[in-house]
């Protein structure tokens, strides 16, 4: 019996590789997993967005602006029933009368406007809308009578996929120049570091103001998504190369790297195959831990006018909607999107955190 | 040391060269030319450009307009605001003033809250109210400050809390005693300030707590328990001392940090700083506006980063530069 038990001890031991170990430790962790859970949420919300939301993201209900959020009734006077909601009508500036005459149903996967999803398959299914038209404000509507609730999940394919693109290209620059810089050593060395310098002794937002003010406001969004992301990536690189440089400089000075180049390994093979490995772990952590980062920058860009423009939704110009006190207060579904980029960030750092405590536990 | 120092304050030199030329170029990349947009200004009289054609070089090309700036700078002419209509030197020094009070404010607060937090959650580490202090660093850490600054609005404009919400003095400010006047922007102070102290605070209250923890494992420390000495004394005599080593530099790192994140605090709560005027320059194709902010925050970012630096070496006698 004890043999049989240290066995499978041993075995258990075998088979569980150190990563998957690692793995392991992580999903024990079950705070982080939540916030994984909710970013993951976040995001096929985001993706699935056209689909979810009831409108598409311009549309535009005239008669309804700063309309308060639609109360759903799911109760009728024989208890439960199928969620209704009642009309309403406007009865001042941004003030709504309920009229309970009439109940109108919700209807579940119905036809509405066409989109297409993911550019692969076009349908016009959406997830709910309400019968005879009468408009739905889940989470009440804007100055122009635009559903916050679209908006907030058209919004988010902007705040969410920024920080993430961002990094990737933030990373792979980093990792390449940084890499360089620290494994040739020598003039280019001083050139890359120097440049360094300069990018990191300027206020970051000050850097990333000059270079949002440049673009024209006349883009199309996409290629001004695109450019956002270059701004923060330009903005970004050179933290990450700095740090990559120095785990270079230290790594090539061990044995095993002095042993591949005498078995005749070219540097480039050296560099990818015994050097950068090694700094995956430093990667992934920073990586999750700078995205919020981008996110916030993203976010505060749009809201002061420099970032995504109208009529395309980003959470940070959707806040931007708020800024005034005076409608703040009468309308304070306006502040919304903030505890989105809010939930995002918070998941994201305690993710980062999680990540942190499992992969590196020094 | 003092060589050290030195060394540190000649390569400032082509560092701030580097960013200039930088700054310069960025600027410059937005379509049309300074000169044609001032031209369309009807507000500025045709002697001013032409002073300004002499002086800036404006309608040569964008090198040889550099090298006029940097003459001009290094006779000490910032140039001419092509908003404010005055010298930028007059306007930058009162916004650098403005940032400096809000900073030192927002560190003051996150100080004051993060060192005594943080030495209780190391102390009592694991107890309900260490639990309630995380939570609340992991908030602070993920609440952007204009959605915070506006958060803080909503709450004082539906609780009518008596604060002011927007910029930094009120209507009848030139009509007070200085004494008034004091407390009148202290008022105005307490919500960017509070704002941008909220991230630090809940950054630094992680830093202390981690840091206080690791020294309060060390050998010296249960050597010093064990000759008895009174809990207190270990704590803050021995203790206390180490675990703030690190956080020197940390310190300095905040001030770069502070300058950044005050730039969006200043801009949603109306706060007349470097941040609020760098947006109005940009915004506004505000050259010469723009080339000193961008200046002045990287001159401070620098400074900032060799103090935290020689303050290190000061405080840990371990860390020699020569």
């Amino acid at each position: 019996m004890p043999t049989e038990k240290l066995n499978k001890v041993d075995k258990d031991f075998k088979n569980i590789s150190p990563r998957k170990r690692k793995f392991q430790g992580f999903l024990k962790n079950s705070f982080a997993l939540s916030a994984a859970v909710i970013i993951i949420i976040l995001y096929i919300l985001s993706i699935f967005a056209p689909f979810i939301a009831p409108y598409e993201s311009t549309e535009v209900f005239k008669k309804h602006f700063y309309h308060p959020p639609t109360k759903i009734h799911f109760t009728d006077e024989d208890g439960l029933s199928s969620p209704y909601i009642y009309k309403t009508e406007a009865v001042g500036w941004g003030e709504y009368k309920v009229d309970q005459s009439q109940k109108y149903y919700l209807n579940f996967f119905s036809r509405g406007s066409e989109y297409s999803l993911l550019g692969l398959f076009s349908s016009d299914i959406h997830l709910f809308q309400v019968e005879d038209d009468i408009p739905i404000f889940l989470l009440g509507s804007d100055s122009f009578g635009r559903d916050i609730f679209t908006r907030i999940l058209f919004g988010g394919r902007v705040s969410l996929f920024i920080g993430f693109v961002a990094i990737i290209i933030t990373t792979i620059i980093g990792v390449i120049v940084g890499s360089i810089s620290g494994y040739y050593g020598g003039w280019i060395d001083n050139l890359i570091m120097r440049v360094v310098e300069v990018i990191m002794s300027i206020p970051s937002f000050y850097l990333l103001l000059a270079l949002a003010a440049v673009l024209p406001l006349d883009l199309s969004s996409a290629f001004r998504f695109f450019l956002i992301v270059s701004i923060l990536a330009f903005q970004g690189w050179a933290g990450m190369a700095r740090v990559i440089r120095g785990k270079c400089r230290s790594m090539k000075q061990e044995d095993y790297v002095a042993a591949a180049r005498a078995l005749g390994s070219g540097d480039r093979r050296i560099i990818f195959k015994h050097i950068l490995p090694y700094t995956t772990t430093y990667i992934i952590i920073r990586a999750t831990v700078a995205i919020p980062g981008y996110i916030i920058m993203e976010s505060g860009l749009s809201f002061i006018g420099l970032g995504i423009q109208e009529p395309s939704a980003s959470w940070g110009n959707m806040l931007s909607a708020a800024q005034n006190v005076s409608k703040i207060s009468s309308f304070p579904w306006l502040l919304l999107p903030g505890f989105f980029i809010f939930i995002t960030v918070l998941s994201y750092n305690i993710l980062g955190d999680g990540l942190r405590d499992a992969l590196d536990p020094k | 040391m003092r060589n050290y120092i030195f060394r540190r304050i000649i390569i400032t030199i082509p560092l701030l060269f580097m960013i200039s030329i930088m700054s310069f170029f960025i600027m410059q990349l937005s379509p049309g030319s300074y000169l044609d947009q001032i031209k369309m200004n009807p507000d500025i009289s045709p002697e001013l450009i032409e002073t300004m054609e002499e002086d800036f070089g404006l309608d040569k090309s964008v090198p040889v307009q550099y090298l006029y700036w940097l003459k001009e700078l290094l006779q000490g002419n910032l140039g001419e605001s092509f908003t404010y209509r005055i010298p930028v030197a007059e306007i930058i020094g009162s916004r650098l003033l403005n940032t400096f009070i809000l900073s030192a404010a927002a560190m003051i607060i996150a100080w004051g809250i993060s060192i005594p937090v943080g030495i209780y959650s190391a102390t009592h580490h694991y107890s309900i109210l260490d639990n309630i202090f995380t939570t609340f660093s992991f908030i602070g850490l993920s609440i952007p400050n204009f959605f915070f600054a506006l958060l803080l609005l909503f709450l004082i404009v539906r609780l009518n809390i008596p604060l002011p919400i927007s910029g930094m003095t009120s209507i009848m400010y030139d009509y007070m005693t200085p004494v008034e006047k004091v407390i009148d922007i202290a008022k105005h102070l307490i919500v960017p300030a509070v704002v941008l102290g909220t991230a630090s605070t809940a950054s630094l209250m992680r830093q202390m707590r981690g840091q206080m923890l690791d020294v309060i494992n060390q050998d010296y420390i249960r050597t010093a328990r064990a000759k008895g000495l009174k809990e207190r004394k270990v704590i803050y005599k021995h203790a206390l001392k180490n675990a703030l080593n690190p956080m020197i530099t940390i310190f300095g790192f905040q001030l770069s940090s502070l300058f950044s994140g005050a730039a969006l605090t200043e801009i949603v709560t109306g706060w007349p700083g470097l941040g609020n005027m760098m947006l109005t320059a940009v915004r506004s194709k505000d050259l010469y506006l723009a080339m000193a902010g961008m200046m002045m925050g990287s001159l401070m970012l620098i400074i900032g980063n060799l103090a935290a630096d020689i303050m290190l070496a000061l405080n840990d006698p371990r860390i020699s530069y020569d």
